[in-house]
């Protein structure tokens, strides 16, 4: 039975603030500072760490009912004193809630306040201010947002470098670790904005270290302003929103915008352009990657042809994953998503000109109900998508391919690749191999050749 | 190794026990300091743990959709029945709502969702901007509970209205308006509640058991694999016995002013406080010494076979160092005593919630040399880990990366356990996932232990 839905019921997004502080720990020396109540950076915390599982520390400015009938500025100062003086960052990335936007705090104006006023001091951190308000878009809205006030903050025009700069949007710290290996193969100079590699998913520790190593240094992304280039991936991902956006309106950096490189086609379009950019040819090691991939859909194509799947996730990995499957022979049924940046379905369609005649359908703004009730009309072989579809797919007796985030029911999301060829590879690994063992499950005969 | 030091207005919520010093009260049931990186949650989250094993109500989240998102399933809170409370509703309020108000939008969804999930009752909890746009949820709720039938209870839980315990003071006051509206007919004498135990890992099922061996009536366990018809009746039960004192106390005293019902406090952790939990509630009926005979009988019985195998663990951990941060006090006090017999002493003591009471008795506790915090830090957390040199640190899923990363065990104490560690059984579990973490032999590759970077 059709239910009337005006209730979000378990949803297939996040807050606004949880990307933001995502991001500002792809800054090195970066302590991220929610300006809100104490819950949403404990929450937030706690979310990330069952994901990454790495110590995550988030400042709150902790609101009480005097700073909510007064404004916030008291308390956003004195924890930023605070934060400065027990972390000694060289950054802190403030953003905001859905708390601190509602009652107007002009957070630029109490930044101002604050470097004059504690001025002869501790060492002023650098203070980003990113505004990510939890009633407005979803998590990777304030992903975007921090990295773009990030730039915004810091980046200068200086001499023009063969810098290039790479907004890699939120993906994993195996894959930005790939990112960096590829640009280190062909001796460009990368900005790599965030890269939490390393913060997320880092070594022991012999002390405890107030803030984990790792990450991209301010000074790194000062340049960002006389690189010769931005990369940016994401194919909702708006030039007036985005980093790269920023750094072509400002400072003349030409921005090519790519989406999130899975499958050959797309990846081999990442690669073009780095030759171009470079001027040099790509290393033989991934022209290796890539013809090792092609031999494996050779190998493994009668698996997943035809087979139909429900992707869902941030729009840009379900778009990039969509281009993937249909160059594998795999039917998206349905291609669906939290957030809603009304372009889902007309990148969809670029990619799938005849969707409509393949019965694919686009729906954005939705929840996992909503998801969960096409997949009982759909039929389909896999859901593909972060580990929150588990509950449906447990429900409904469909498979369940995890990857992005938050993988919260399976060991290493983090170290999972989903980029370029090496990403692929895995990827195309996972997928035939859950057909297999379903099929081998499935027999009677228990083959021990499949 | 860098110095670590404390924050100033930090300074009074620590300290560590030394002979022939006196020292001040600790301070605490203060709010976070701003900046300081709390490892507590907010008053929604206060509210949201306390009432989420209810699992014939839905749980709605009148705000933004974080504060349900990252709510959905969180608690390993099990149900022998209906699993409503495993869902995550939000009103997921937008720009246009914090602008016009979030009434029409909440009213909507309480009737569909009433409508399609057919529950008990509906809480619906009140976050940050919802006590800012005014919304008048007390009257939204008025109005559906009379047109679907169903009580339908507002939570107050802004989230920067005090600290979590005002949360659980929201809770209660919610269950409050529920208990007294259920029949009381047939129920025993000899019969209790369960407050402040919530069913993780099916935890509740052994307790309950044990009450029932002896020939106790349970008549409502609050919350866990909670029923809101038994919620109802609660006011029926003779004795409150109250766990998890942060949580509940306020709900006890309520109830023994308004139905003249008396409670206890118990723990269900380690063998010392488990078997003293169920000795207290025979106590209280002593024209039935068959209750406390039947309380020894399931004392020894258990313990009969739990002792002996213990003492593989004891060999192994013995002289063995723990830190402990956990969310309410009285948890830390079983903890000790649990920790104590299987060899294992405590080096720094501490929680979220704990009130000066609390802290008085844990000084008392604590061996000499034990740092004593409330409402510590990572920072702090790590400076006494290894000041203290701790061989295990026991407490959530945000204290668990610290453990593993400066190299010692780690043992999960809070709402996302999967194996139950209360009663007899969870002593052995508990000790068990002890020893799994601290004899480990991958710590050798620790660069605590010797290991390189």
């Amino acid at each position: 039975m059709k239910h009337a839905k005006t209730a979000t019921q378990n949803a297939c997004k996040l807050c606004n603030p949880l990307g933001a502080c995502l991001a500002f720990r792809g800054i090195e020396s970066c302590v991220p500072f929610l300006h809100g109540s104490q819950g949403c950076a404990t929450y937030i915390r706690r979310y990330l760490i069952s994901h990454y599982k790495e110590p995550i520390d988030i400042a709150s400015s902790n609101f009480h009912e005097e700073s909510a009938v007064f404004g916030g500025s008291h308390n956003l100062k004195i924890g930023l004193k605070n934060v400065s003086d027990q972390y000694k960052p060289q950054v802190i990335g403030v953003a905001t809630t859905c708390l601190s936007e509602t009652i107007g705090d002009d957070v630029p104006g109490i930044l101002r306040e604050y470097k004059k006023e504690f001025k002869n001091g501790t060492p002023m951190p650098i203070l980003i201010h990113a505004s990510t308000p939890s009633y407005q878009g979803s998590h990777i809205d304030g992903f975007h947002a921090a990295v773009r006030a990030t730039v915004k903050t810091l980046a200068e025009k200086g001499e023009e470098q063969s810098l290039i700069n790479l907004f890699p949007n939120m993906v994993s710290p195996a894959d930005l670790r790939y990112l960096k290996e590829i640009f280190n193969d062909f001796k460009a100079p990368l900005m790599l904005l965030p890269d939490y590699s390393q913060t997320m998913d880092g070594g022991p520790w012999g002390e405890y270290h107030r803030i984990p190593p790792g990450g991209t240094p301010a000074s790194a992304i000062v340049s960002a302003g006389s690189a010769s280039a931005s990369i940016e991936f994401g194919s909702t991902l708006e030039a007036s929103k985005s980093a790269a956006g920023y750094l072509e309106e400002a400072f003349d950096v030409p921005r090519y915008h790519l989406s999130l490189p899975i499958g050959i086609k797309e990846s081999d379009k990442f690669f073009s352009l780095l030759e171009t950019l470079t001027g040099k040819p790509r290393p033989e090691k991934y022209e290796d990657e890539r013809r090792r991939l092609i031999d494996a859909y050779a190998d493994g194509h009668k698996y997943v042809f035809e087979k139909k799947a429900i992707l869902y996730g941030e729009e840009d990995l379900v778009v990039a994953m969509t281009a993937f499957l249909s160059e594998i022979g795999m039917t998206p049924l349905l291609c669906a998503s939290g957030g809603k940046s009304g372009l889902l379905k007309k990148r969809i369609m670029e990619l799938i000109p005849d969707m409509e005649e393949l019965g694919i359908k686009v729906r954005e703004g939705v929840d996992f109900a909503d998801i969960e009730d096409e997949a009982k009309v759909l039929k389909p072989d896999f859901l593909i998508g972060n580990s929150k579809g588990y509950t449906m797919s447990r429900k409904n007796n469909i498979p369940l391919l995890r990857l992005g985030f938050p993988i919260h029911d399976r060991f290493g999301g983090q170290r999972m690749h989903h980029l370029g060829y090496r990403g692929t590879q895995e990827l195309f690994d996972r997928i035939v191999n859950t057909v297999i063992e379903q099929r081998q499950n499935a027999s009677s005969i228990g083959y021990t050749y499949m | 190794m860098e110095q670590i030091t404390i924050l100033e207005g930090r300074q009074k919520q620590i300290f560590e026990k030394k002979k022939g010093v006196s020292q001040p009260d600790i301070a605490c049931d203060t709010s976070s300091l701003s900046g300081s990186v709390s490892q507590r949650a907010c008053v929604f989250c206060g509210s949201r743990v306390v009432l989420y094993p209810i699992a014939d109500a839905i749980h709605v989240v009148h705000g933004p959709i974080g504060c349900a998102a990252y709510t959905w399933d969180i608690r390993g809170a099990v149900s022998s029945g209906p699993e409503l409370h495993r869902l995550s509703f939000s009103t997921d309020l937008q720009e246009m709502d914090v602008i016009y108000g979030g009434e029409k939008k909440l009213y909507h969804s309480l009737i569909e969702l009433i409508e399609q999930y057919k529950p008990k009752a509906a809480f619906i909890y009140s976050t940050c901007i919802v006590g800012l746009i005014g919304d008048d949820i007390d009257a939204v709720c008025k109005k559906v509970a009379k047109e679907c039938g169903i009580p339908v209870l507002p939570v107050h839980s802004e989230g920067f209205k005090g600290t979590k315990k005002d949360g659980y003071k929201a809770a209660c006051h919610a269950l409050m308006k529920l208990i007294g509206t259920g029949s009381t007919e047939e129920i025993s004498k000899y019969s209790i509640n369960i407050l402040g135990e919530f069913n993780l890992a099916g935890e509740a099922w052994i307790i309950r058991q044990y009450y029932e061996k002896m020939g106790i009536e349970v008549v409502a366990t609050l919350t866990g694999d909670g029923r809101i018809d038994a919620v109802r009746r609660a006011h029926g039960a003779t004795l409150n016995v109250v766990q998890c004192s942060g949580s509940m106390t306020w709900l006890a005293k309520e109830m023994e002013e308004k139905y003249g019902i008396p409670y206890i406090r118990v723990s269900y952790f380690g063998i010392e406080d488990m078997s003293k939990s169920l000795y207290d509630v025979a106590k209280y009926f002593p024209d039935r010494p068959d209750i406390m005979d039947a309380a020894k009988q399931v004392v020894s019985e258990e313990v009969k076979t739990l002792y002996p195998s213990l003492q593989k663990f004891k060999k192994a951990l013995t002289g063995k160092k723990a830190a402990i941060y956990v969310g309410g006090a009285f948890k830390t006090f079983s903890l000790i005593k649990a920790l104590r017999s299987i060899g294992m002493s405590v080096v720094l003591a501490g929680s979220q919630t704990g009130n000066k009471d609390d802290y008085a008795r844990l000084k008392e506790m604590c061996d000499e040399g034990t740092v004593i915090v409330d409402d510590s830090n990572p920072v702090e957390l790590s400076k006494f880990i290894l000041e203290k040199e701790a061989d295990l640190l026991i407490g959530g899923v945000k204290e668990r990366p610290i453990a593993f990363k400066l190299g010692i065990g780690f043992c999960d104490h809070n709402h996302e356990r999967k194996i139950p560690l209360a009663g007899f059984i969870g002593m052995y579990n508990f000790a068990l996932e002890v020893y799994q973490s601290v004899m480990s032999p991958v710590w050798q590759f620790a660069p605590r232990k010797g290991g390189t970077l």
